[in-house]
């Protein structure tokens, strides 16, 4: 407790560019933005793959792999590879790691809806697009809010961890209190990032209620 | 950017059992034994909290709740948290990934048992299988594709997990990743993300094993069909 106290009681966290506002803003940038491109990326992929059936080994692999591989060994080499210095060889494994989650739950939504709703769809005599875009996708809507929600709580954590590898974000308050000892400053960044983490997850909870149709809702 | 190999088995060769701390052999098994305690014993104590929240449903809900927080917390951050309190030991790194194999478990248990086909448990039950035995000898054995599918996945972020404990100093082959950066040497990151690797996947294998010796039925099923 005494560590959360002389963690946010310091003034001089506040302000400047290590401060708490500033570092919570930079944690926010990079988190968006690696999500928002995972997410432009793999929401239509996987609804393509679940409506086609086309490629889908391709989702199982991803899905193994992204969970077997470990990412501070990703983000290292592939900083080290492609150079220090800017923003975007951080960003490269932040997006990779946070595809397959939504990949993966919005192959299995779409996949799993029952066959009777897509025939009925057809018979009704809409076109493929249109059971694609009006029937499958509102109806696989809870899978693909929960792969973007592991994806982004994904995001987050692995952002948290490059701050070893340079990146700004909360993840500093923990890598440099780490280097020098200073636990106050580990401490109060965990905290501020397990909030960080938690508002992520109750946006989603609320973003479920607002956009999931009631109907399809009960059914699950 | 510079002219350094990917990989050099030179170094591999040499430091595959120097004798020190930092031999890729200890760091191995360091990793082997911080990966899968935590597994144990999150089986160990999910098992019979599944095994609760299934029988008094008003319990699942809370503990559903509390576990999905957990699980959204970034790994570094409960390494930090129990920083405090358990220094920089195994410890730190083993209690954390305890409560995300719980996470993941209690549910798959839960669902499992949820999954028991309601006539298995009638005929049971008509057989005169008392509660106990009920779910020792039939509604266990028959949760068990569910319970492994979530072991496989818990055993899997384990092991990469484990790594993320380098950044306090306990990370096993992760320890490999800091030695690299710090060097600009890529022959240690290398050989750190291939054998975790390596081991999720032997892993998830003799768990894919475990459940075909544990559910000789399914075979005999798609033997007849």
């Amino acid at each position: 407790m005494n560590w959360l106290i002389d963690f946010f009681g310091n003034a001089d966290n506040w302000s400047g560019p290590d401060g708490i506002p500033v570092r919570i803003l930079e944690h926010l940038e990079f988190s968006a933005a690696a999500f928002l491109i995972a997410a432009v990326i793999a929401v239509p992929l996987g609804l393509l793959i679940g409506h086609t059936g086309r490629g889908a080994f391709l989702v199982v692999v991803s899905a193994n792999t992204a969970r077997a591989l470990p990412t501070l060994g990703l983000l290292v080499l592939v900083v080290l590879l492609i150079g220090v210095g800017t923003v975007l060889p951080v960003l490269i494994p932040l997006i990779v790691l946070a595809i397959p989650p939504i990949l993966v739950n919005t192959y299995e939504g779409v996949r799993g809806i029952d066959a009777d709703l897509r025939d009925a769809a057809y018979g009704m005599g809409l076109r493929g697009h249109q059971v694609l875009f009006q029937v499958l996708t509102p109806s696989a809507l809870p899978l693909i809010l929960l792969g973007l929600r592991l994806s982004a709580i994904q995001v987050v954590s692995t952002a948290t961890v490059a701050a070893f590898v340079g990146l700004g974000g909360l993840g500093r308050f923990i890598i440099d209190g780490l280097a020098t000892k200073a636990y106050s400053d580990v401490i109060g960044g965990a905290v501020l990032i397990a909030l960080l983490a938690l508002a992520v997850q109750l946006g989603f909870t609320l973003l479920n209620r607002a956009v999931v149709s009631p109907g399809v809702r009960q059914v699950r | 950017m510079n002219d350094e190999p990917l990989i050099r088995w030179d170094w591999i060769a040499r430091n595959w059992d120097n004798g020190g701390p930092s031999a890729i052999k200890t760091l191995l098994e360091s990793h082997v034994a911080m990966a899968l305690l935590p597994v144990v014993f999150g089986l160990l104590v999910a098992l019979p909290l599944g095994v609760a929240c299934a029988r008094w449903r008003w319990l699942y809900q809370p503990t559903a709740g509390l576990m999905n927080v957990i699980y959204s917390l970034p790994s570094l951050v409960l390494f930090s948290i129990f920083l405090s309190v358990t220094g920089l030991t195994q410890t730190t790194v083993i209690i954390p990934l305890t409560f995300f194999t719980l996470a993941v478990l209690i549910p798959a248990v839960v669902d499992g048992l949820g999954a028991v086909p309601d006539h298995v448990r009638q005929s049971a039950v008509a057989m005169g299988f008392r509660p106990l035995r009920r779910l020792l000898q039939v509604e266990l054995p028959v949760a068990v594709p569910v319970v492994l599918g979530g072991l496989r996945v818990a055993t899997v972020s384990s092991i990469s997990l484990v790594s993320v404990g380098a950044l306090i100093g306990q990370g096993g082959l992760g320890n490999l990743f800091i030695d690299g950066w710090q060097r600009q040497f890529y022959t240690p990151i290398v050989v750190g993300i291939v054998l975790i690797a390596a081991l999720a996947v032997l892993s998830d294998g003799l768990l894919v094993f475990a459940q075909w010796l544990l559910t000789p039925w399914s075979r005999a099923r798609r033997g007849t069909a």
